[in-house]
């Protein structure tokens, strides 16, 4: 399967002959050159954790922000091309509080994820606009529960127990997968999150990186926020253990 | 129908019928006063359609954010209007997710721009503002009025209580007044409008606003004492009168 179109892929209108349309394929690229992004849906919540490659060491820690709020409820997390994930975020921002004041209650996370993934999509639809080069992990709370989304660049949108994007996305599934997320609260799934974000970071080809995490669970009222500091530094230090035990062996 | 158009002919026909021309639905004063640990407001829970006494279950007192309590006094839709901007306003704020929120000083100044602008639209909100808060240890008490008036000062009050209650608090209001003593002096303020303002109603609720946060009490009444002895035979003086 070549990964080059060769005049098949110089626009998103354009298919090649065995169906594919390389331009939305070469934006999934992207998203896998960026940080690892990982979403979990535990039994009373959401977590999601990003790996935020330091470019310089001039960066102040905290700044660019990869996790956004995009309601009281829900927030999602990106990977990929930043400035085009801002935009992603200011659409679903301005879906959830349209909404909110048309229908009176916060927007369902199922209806918002359909949204985002009709904004992605429609980007892919015109020769005159290019597909968005990122990556999100969508994770809200509403009167269903916890529910975690997933969308590509394609437009295509999922629901997930557990979802990884970006660099480290094969390693990541492989663990997540031997979680039992079932039964797992939102406090263990920070430091199971921070656990899994250590381990597939690869430290030969990227020095450093900043440990971003949020979540939205019982905990927080059910609403969106970063992962309180206490835990957080429970988590790096919990993970930061589990990589040395690894070593030793 | 004619007469009306021409009247407003400087202003332009069609849009006449968007812009506020008189409120409907109104609330009458709000009392508010700066106490030791923060702010006590005071409003009743009337509604009026014009001279009737329609609605006696309106909250005209809400919270803000963290640090805020907004009373207002005019039109009620106005007023719930008002939230919503005031809603989306802090949900933004809060999305931002960076250990700060919007304080009362903020949220003042936002509401003067607000209501001034809409104001130079000839479409005013028709609310009196009173805004209150704590944010740090600061302490602040604010006004805003329809026309986008506003200013701060240690106790505020709306409509009548302009003219009812602050003479009573410039009289008895001292700095770090204790929380039984400034209950107290509201519901002094409280039961003259009671007396005095005819679109008042016997049924208050107080709020109160510190570093903790705002609690707004459940409703109550004000006792009032009718038993003065002009009332037994008020006609004692001119017969045939009632």
């Amino acid at each position: 399967m070549s990964s080059i179109g060769t005049g098949y892929d110089l626009s998103v209108t354009t298919f090649s002959p065995d169906g594919r349309v390389f331009q939305i394929e070469y934006a999934a690229k992207a998203v896998d050159n960026s940080g690892t992004v990982i979403g979990i849906k535990c039994k009373d919540g959401i977590v999601m954790g990003v790996e935020k490659l330091i470019a310089s060491k001039m960066m102040l820690p905290g700044s660019n922000r990869r996790i956004h709020s995009v309601h009281r409820h829900s927030g999602m997390a990106v990977a990929g091309l930043a400035a085009d994930g801002r935009q992603i975020v200011a659409r679903a921002k301005s879906e959830a509080t349209k909404y909110e004041s048309v229908y009176g209650e916060p927007i369902p996370v199922k209806e918002l994820a359909e949204r985002v993934a009709s904004y992605v999509h429609l980007c892919t639809l015109y020769w005159w606009l290019r597909p968005f080069g990122c990556g999100v992990i969508l994770g809200g709370y509403d009167r269903e529960g916890p529910q975690l989304y997933m969308v590509e660049p394609s437009g295509i949108s999922y629901r997930y127990f557990g979802a990884a994007i970006g660099k480290g996305k094969q390693a990541a599934k492989t663990e997540i997968e031997k979680l039992k997320l079932s039964e797992m609260t939102c406090r263990e799934g920070v430091i199971e999150v921070a656990k899994i974000i250590y381990k597939v970071h690869d430290e030969a080809k990227d020095k450093a990186f900043e440990l971003e995490m949020s979540w939205v669970c019982d905990e927080s009222k059910q609403q969106h926020e970063k992962v309180p500091e206490a835990l957080l530094e429970e988590a790096k230090a919990a993970a930061r253990a589990a990589l040395e035990e690894m070593d030793a062996d | 129908m004619d007469s009306k158009m021409q009247q407003h002919g400087l202003l332009g026909s069609e849009s006449d019928s968007q812009r506020t021309l008189y409120p409907y639905v109104t609330g009458t004063s709000v009392v508010a006063l700066k106490y030791k640990d923060g702010i006590l407001m005071a409003a009743d829970m009337g509604g009026s359609y014009g001279s009737t006494l329609r609605y006696k279950t309106v909250e005209r007192m809400k919270a803000i954010g963290k640090h805020s309590l907004l009373g207002a006094s005019g039109e009620i839709s106005d007023f719930q209007e008002i939230l919503r901007y005031l809603d989306e306003l802090i949900l933004y704020d809060n999305m931002w997710d960076d250990g700060n929120s919007l304080g009362p000083k903020e949220v003042h100044n936002y509401l003067t721009r607000v209501m001034y602008n809409r104001r130079n639209k000839f479409n005013p909100l028709w609310n009196s503002l009173v805004l209150g808060g704590v944010k740090n240890g600061q302490k602040y008490l604010g006004m805003v009025s329809m026309i986008g008036v506003n200013f701060e000062d240690n106790h505020v009050a709306t409509g009548f209580g302009n003219h009812l209650a602050r003479p009573i608090l410039r009289d008895e209001w001292h700095e770090n007044l204790s929380f039984e003593d400034g209950v107290k002096l509201l519901e002094k303020c409280m039961r003259v409008l009671l007396y005095r303002d005819r679109s008042a109603v016997n049924k208050l609720q107080i709020a109160k606003i510190t570093e903790e946060g705002v609690t707004i009490s459940p409703p109550y009444s004000l006792k009032t004492f009718w038993g003065f002895s002009a009332f037994h035979n008020p006609t004692v003086g001119a017969e045939g009168s009632w």
